[in-house]
C-alpha cells in the first residue's frame, strides 16, 4: 500500500505519532478482512489496478473488500485467512504496520505470532453475536503477549439497526474481562460493509460522538516502554583485520556509552567499551533498537550468544527457566524429543523437565496437564544444556522470548516467554567435606535409611510414622519424621496439588530425607505421593541411601469413613479440588518393599513390622 | 525483524543520521540485524542483486551492516540478456566502485534453445531465464541462503512471506511449510538440501525505499527518472525500444515520450509510465499521488490472480 493523498502536501510528512504496529484480530466471520480492506480503500490507499482486479472477482454481492487482503490461493479458495499477513500504510499523522491475524481457533498460534510484535490490537466483534469464546481467547493472548491497548470494534452495526443499546451491552460485557487482563480498552461501533465509522463518521449512529476507527488508530498514545540496563546480545564477531575485533549486534535494552564498563555473560568477564563503530562514523552512545558494532578495551572470550550487560544489574544466567509456551506444532509436546532453544542470539540444547499447567484461555484458569497440543498455551520448566542469559518477558522482550525447535526435523515447536529464571545450580559446584556419615556422633545404633510411607489420605501414614519414631527413639536410634502435611506448612507452602506441584513436593521431601540420612538418621517420610513416577524419582534422589517404599494399604472407603480431617467430605462437596481418591488418582505401588494392611493391624503392630524390616536389613539392632 | 524491544532507535548524536526519521532508523536497524544474522548462521550466503532500487538499498545496508568489514557474501546477478542496457552499465559501475564480489549468471541452455520473451511467451521465458537460472547459480555456488530485496507491500502473496523463508530441496516454496517468526526470532536451521531465502526489506514500502534512497544518497539506475525515450504502445503498456531485438509490427515506429520506470526488469516485459518526474523529489511526490500499484508495470505478474505465488513455488524470488 502507499501513502495517502492527504500527506502529499509536504515533502517530509510529519508523523506526529510515529509508527504503530497494530494487530487485527477477532473471531472468524466477524468481518476482519472486510474491515481492513475498507479501511485502506476509504483512506485512499488501494491502487486502482488492485481495486480493478478485485472488482472482477466480487461476484453479484458487489465489491468484496476482503479480497484486497487474503493473499494465498488456499485462503481465497476457503474464504478464510490462514496465515499472518502484514499490511503497510501511512496517513498524514502516522505510519502503520497492520498485522492481520486469522480468526479460526486452529490458527490461534498464528494469532499469537502476529501479536508478539504489536503495540496495540483492534479486536473485532460481530454486533449480532457479541463476545464469542474466540473473542475472549484473542483478548487473553494479546494480553499475554504484552499488548495493553485494545480497540474494541463492534462491527455489522447496520445489521442490528444501529442500536446503541446493543453496542453498550457488548462494551459492558467486555469490561470485566479486559480489567482482569489489564487491558486499556477504547470502543467504536462501525459497519465495515457500509464504511461507517471506519474513516468517515456514520450519520446512522449520531449517538456515537466519539472518534472513528482511523481517528483512534492515528491518535492512540502508547505508554513508553522501560528500557532498563544495557543488554547487547552478540550476533557476530567481525575480524576484518588482525587488529580489529568488533562485536556486531542490536542493543536490546538500556544504552551503551563509550568508556562504560560491561560484563560478558555467561562467564562474567569484565571489560570496557572502547568504540561504538558504525558506517556513518563512531558514536558516543547507542540505545535500544540500534544496530552497532562494539569494540572492547581488551580481548575476552565472547561470540555469538554472549550478552554484554551493565555490571551493576546483569541479567540472570541460568540452566533452568520457567516459560509460558504457545504450542505451534501439530506434534504435541512429548517426552524424549531432543530440543533446541533459540533465544537472544543463542541456540542451546534443552529439555522440558516439567509441564506445570495448561491455560484454559476462555476461563483464564491454569489446569493440570500432561501434554500440550497445537494452539495450547501452558507453563513448563526448561533445562538447558549450558547456562543461558535470560530475563523475564515483561522486563526484556529480547532476552525473555524464545523458540523451541525439534533437533531432528528442525520444526519450530513452540514460542516461549520467560516467566522466571530459576537460579538453580548455575555456576554452583559440589563442595566436598571430610566428615562422613560414619564419623558423626549421631551414628549411634542405627545405620541410615529412608522409609517412605505412601497411601491415600486417612490411610494412617502419620499415625504409623509417629508410633515408629517413638519405638526407634526409645531403642536409642536416631530417627526423624517428615510429615507431608506439616512440610506444606513451611518448606512446601508455595505448592498446590496439581500433578507438577505434587511432583515438586515429593522431590523436596526426598531431598530433605536424603540430607537427614546423610547426617546419619533414619528418615521417615509420611506423604501420599500418589504418582508412581514421583515415588520412583524419590528413590533416585536417595542415591546410595537404602530406600524402602512402605505401602499403607487402607481401602479408600475405609479412609473416607475415617476422614480424620473432614477432607473427603469437603472434596465430595467440591470444596477441595485435586483431592487424591476423589478428584485425583492414587497409583498403587506395584512392588512395595513392605505392604501394611491398614484395616487388619493396629498402628503399633504396623510400626513393629517396619522395625522388623529395618532389623532384618541391618539398620537397627535386632529387638 | 521488528525490534523486539518495541522501541524505535532514538536519534543518535552523529550528525549524518538526523536525516533519517525514527521509522527509517527502525527499518534500517532491522535490515542490518537480519543481514548480520544471515552472515552469522549460514555457511555460504549470496546476495541477489537485480540492479533495481531495492537491490541498491540492500547493497547499501549490507555495507553498513558489516563496516569496516567488506560485504561477506558473493553478489549474484541473474542476467536474462534482456535487461535494459543502462542497467548492465550501472551494475558494472557499481561493482567496480564498491569492490563487489560479483557473479553474473545466464541460463546458457535456455539461451542456446533460443528462449526469448517473444518466442516462448512471458511465462515460459521467465521460468527458464529467471527462475531456472537462479536455481542453477545458487546450486553452483552451494549457497545455503539467498538474500533478496523483496518487500511485503509489493504483492498480496508476499504479504505473508517470512523474513527467513525456507525452501525445500529444488528451491521450492511451500506456503504451508513456512516457520512462524514471533518477536522476529527466526529458526534458521536447515536440513540437507534445504536452502533459505532472506528478505531484510520485508517491512519496507515503496515509499520507504525512495525516502531512504534520498536520505542516504544511494545511486540508482537513471531509468527511474523521466526522460525522453523511444517507446511503442502495446495494449495498455508502453514498451521502451532498448535495442534492435524488439520485433516491431508492420508500420509500428518508436515514438519519443517522456517516461520513467517504477520497477526494472527485462525491457520487453517492463512497462514505462508517462511522467515528468526527473528528480528524486519529483519521483517521491509522484509516488504519493499515484493511483497505480508498483508491480502494475510488470507484465508477467498479471497472468493469473495467484501468479507470483505460483512462480515463488517454483523457486522464483
Amino acid at each position: 500500500m502507499r501513502i495517502i493523498d492527504a500527506c502529499a502536501t509536504s515533502a517530509a510528512p510529519i508523523k506526529e505519532h510515529g509508527l504503530l504496529r497494530v494487530l487485527a484480530c477477532g473471531a472468524v466471520d466477524d468481518g476482519k478482512s472486510t474491515l481492513l480492506g475498507r479501511l485502506m480503500a476509504d483512506a485512499g490507499l488501494v491502487p486502482e489496478d488492485q481495486m480493478a482486479a478485485v472488482a472482477g472477482a466480487g461476484g453479484e454481492d458487489g465489491f468484496d473488500y476482503a479480497l484486497l487482503l487474503d493473499g494465498l490461493a488456499a485462503e481465497r479458495e476457503q474464504g478464510i485467512t490462514i496465515d499472518v499477513a502484514y499490511r503497510y500504510f501511512a496517513t498524514a499523522r502516522r505510519s502503520f504496520i497492520v498485522v492481520d491475524a486469522p480468526g479460526h481457533e486452529q490458527f490461534t498460534r498464528n494469532m499469537a505470532t502476529g501479536a508478539s510484535i504489536c503495540d496495540a490490537a483492534v479486536l473485532l466483534v460481530d454486533a449480532r453475536k457479541g463476545l464469542l469464546p474466540q473473542t475472549r481467547r484473542h483478548a487473553v493472548i494479546a494480553g499475554l503477549m504484552g499488548i495493553r491497548d485494545v480497540i474494541l470494534a463492534v462491527n455489522k452495526m447496520d445489521l442490528v439497526g444501529h442500536d446503541e443499546n446493543v453496542f453498550r451491552a457488548i462494551v459492558a460485557s467486555f469490561r470485566p474481562h479486559a480489567d482482569s487482563l489489564g487491558l486499556d480498552v477504547r470502543s467504536v461501533p462501525l459497519s465495515a460493509a457500509l464504511g461507517e465509522n471506519i474513516v468517515h463518521p456514520a450519520a446512522a449512529m449520531p449517538w456515537h460522538a466519539g472518534p472513528t476507527l482511523l481517528d483512534l488508530l492515528e491518535t492512540l498514545a502508547l505508554a513508553p516502554r522501560r528500557t532498563g540496563s544495557l543488554r547487547f546480545p552478540v550476533q557476530r564477531v567481525s575480524r576484518s583485520d588482525p587488529d580489529f575485533r568488533g562485536y556486531q549486534g542490536t542493543v536490546a535494552g538500556g544504552r551503551v556509552r563509550r568508556g562504560d564498563p560491561v560484563v560478558a555473560l555467561p562467564g562474567g568477564q569484565p571489560s570496557r567499551i572502547r568504540q561504538i563503530v558504525t558506517f556513518a562514523g563512531e558514536l558516543e552512545e547507542a540505545g535500544p533498537g540500534e544496530a552497532v558494532t562494539l569494540v572492547l578495551d581488551r580481548e575476552i572470550e565472547a561470540g555469538r550468544g554472549t550478552v554484554f550487560a551493565c555490571p551493576d544489574n546483569p541479567p540472570a544466567c541460568v540452566n533452568h527457566v520457567v516459560v509460558r509456551l504457545v504450542w505451534l506444532s501439530e506434534m504435541p509436546l512429548g517426552t524424549g524429543r531432543e530440543l533446541l532453544m533459540r533465544q537472544g542470539t543463542d541456540l542451546v540444547p534443552c529439555r522440558i523437565t516439567a509441564l506445570r499447567s495448561r491455560l484454559d484461555v476462555v476461563r483464564m484458569a491454569e489446569n493440570p496437564a500432561t501434554t500440550l497440543g497445537a494452539n495450547d498455551i501452558g507453563t513448563a520448566v526448561l533445562e538447558t544444556g549450558r547456562p543461558v542469559v535470560v530475563e523475564r518477558y515483561g522486563d526484556n522482550r529480547t532476552l525473555g522470548s524464545l523458540l523451541l525447535i525439534d533437533r531432528l526435523n528442525n520444526e519450530t515447536l513452540a514460542a516461549g516467554m520467560v516467566v522466571e529464571a530459576v537460579n538453580a545450580a548455575a555456576n554452583v559446584y559440589w563442595q566436598r567435606f571430610d566428615t562422613t556419615t560414619a564419623d558423626r556422633p549421631s551414628a549411634g545404633r542405627q545405620t541410615p535409611a529412608i522409609l517412605w510411607l505412601t497411601g491415600p489420605s486417612g490411610a494412617g501414614k502419620s499415625t504409623v510414622a509417629n508410633a515408629l519414631e517413638r519405638r526407634l527413639t526409645a531403642a536409642g536410634c536416631h530417627a526423624y519424621v517428615l510429615d507431608g502435611d506439616n512440610m506444606r506448612h513451611g518448606l512446601n507452602r508455595d505448592l498446590g496439588f496439581s500433578p507438577p506441584e505434587r511432583a515438586e513436593n515429593v522431590r523436596r521431601l526426598a531431598e530433605v530425607a536424603h540430607i537427614l540420612a546423610d547426617a546419619g538418621l533414619i528418615a521417615i517420610v509420611a506423604a501420599i505421593a500418589p504418582y508412581a513416577q514421583d515415588r520412583a524419582n524419590a528413590r533416585a534422589i536417595a542415591k546410595d541411601v537404602p530406600f524402602y517404599e512402605i505401602f499403607v494399604d487402607t481401602p479408600l472407603d475405609v479412609c473416607a469413613s475415617r476422614d480424620p480431617k473432614g477432607l473427603y467430605r469437603r472434596a465430595r462437596q467440591g470444596l477441595v479440588s485435586d483431592f487424591t481418591g476423589v478428584g485425583a488418582p492414587y497409583e498403587r505401588p506395584q512392588a512395595p518393599d513392605l505392604r501394611l494392611d491398614g484395616t487388619a493391624e493396629t498402628p503399633q503392630q504396623e510400626a513393629g513390622r517396619i522395625v522388623d524390616l529395618l532389623a532384618a536389613r541391618g539398620h537397627v539392632p535386632a529387638a | 525483524m521488528l525490534d523486539a524491544t518495541g522501541a524505535a532507535p532514538p536519534a543518535s548524536q552523529s550528525t549524518d543520521r538526523f536525516a533519517l526519521s525514527a521509522h527509517q532508523r527502525m527499518l534500517e536497524a532491522e535490515a542490518v540485524h537480519v543481514l548480520r544474522e544471515t552472515a552469522a548462521v549460514f555457511r555460504r550466503p549470496a546476495l541477489l542483486y537485480s540492479i533495481g532500487k531495492d537491490s541498491s538499498v540492500l547493497l547499501h545496508l549490507a555495507r553498513k551492516a558489516f563496516y569496516p568489514e567488506a560485504i561477506p557474501f558473493k553478489v549474484v546477478h541473474v542476467d536474462t540478456t534482456w535487461k535494459f542496457r543502462e542497467m548492465i552499465a550501472f551494475r558494472d559501475a557499481q561493482a567496480c566502485a564498491l569492490g563487489l564480489d560479483l557473479v553474473v549468471h545466464t541460463n546458457h541452455e535456455g539461451l542456446a534453445a533460443g528462449i526469448s520473451p517473444f518466442s516462448h511467451g512471458a511465462g515460459l521465458y521467465t521460468h527458464a531465464m529467471k527462475t531456472v537460472a537462479l536455481r542453477q547459480i545458487l546450486d553452483r555456488l552451494g549457497a545455503d541462503a539467498a538474500i533478496g530485496g523483496a518487500r511485503r507491500d509489493e504483492e498480496k502473496s508476499r504479504a505473508k512471506e517470512r523474513m527467513f523463508s525456507v525452501r525445500a530441496p529444488g528451491h521450492r516454496w511451500d506456503p504451508k511449510m513456512q516457520r512462524p517468526e514471533p518477536w522476529g526470532l527466526a529458526n534458521t536451521r536447515l536440513l540437507e538440501g534445504e536452502t533459505m531465502r532472506v528478505f531484510p526489506l520485508s517491512n519496507w514500502t515503496e515509499h520507504d525505499v525512495w525516502a531512504y534512497v534520498r536520505a542516504e544518497a544511494i545511486p540508482v539506475v537513471p531509468l527511474y527518472f523521466a526522460r525522453e525515450r523511444p517507446v511503442v504502445r502495446r495494449g495498455d503498456s508502453l514498451i521502451m525500444v532498448d535495442d534492435a531485438r524488439l520485433p516491431l509490427a508492420p508500420g509500428e515506429t518508436p515514438q519519443p515520450m517522456r517516461v520513467r520506470f517504477r520497477t526494472l526488469g527485462c525491457y520487453p516485459l517492463t512497462a514505462a509510465v508517462v511522467s515528468e518526474a526527473a528528480t528524486l523529489d519529483a519521483v517521491i511526490d509522484e509516488l504519493r499521488s499515484s493511483r497505480r500499484s508498483e508491480r502494475a508495470g510488470r507484465l508477467i505478474d498479471g497472468e493469473r490472480a495467484d501468479s507470483i505465488e505460483a512462480k515463488k513455488a517454483e523457486g522464483y524470488f
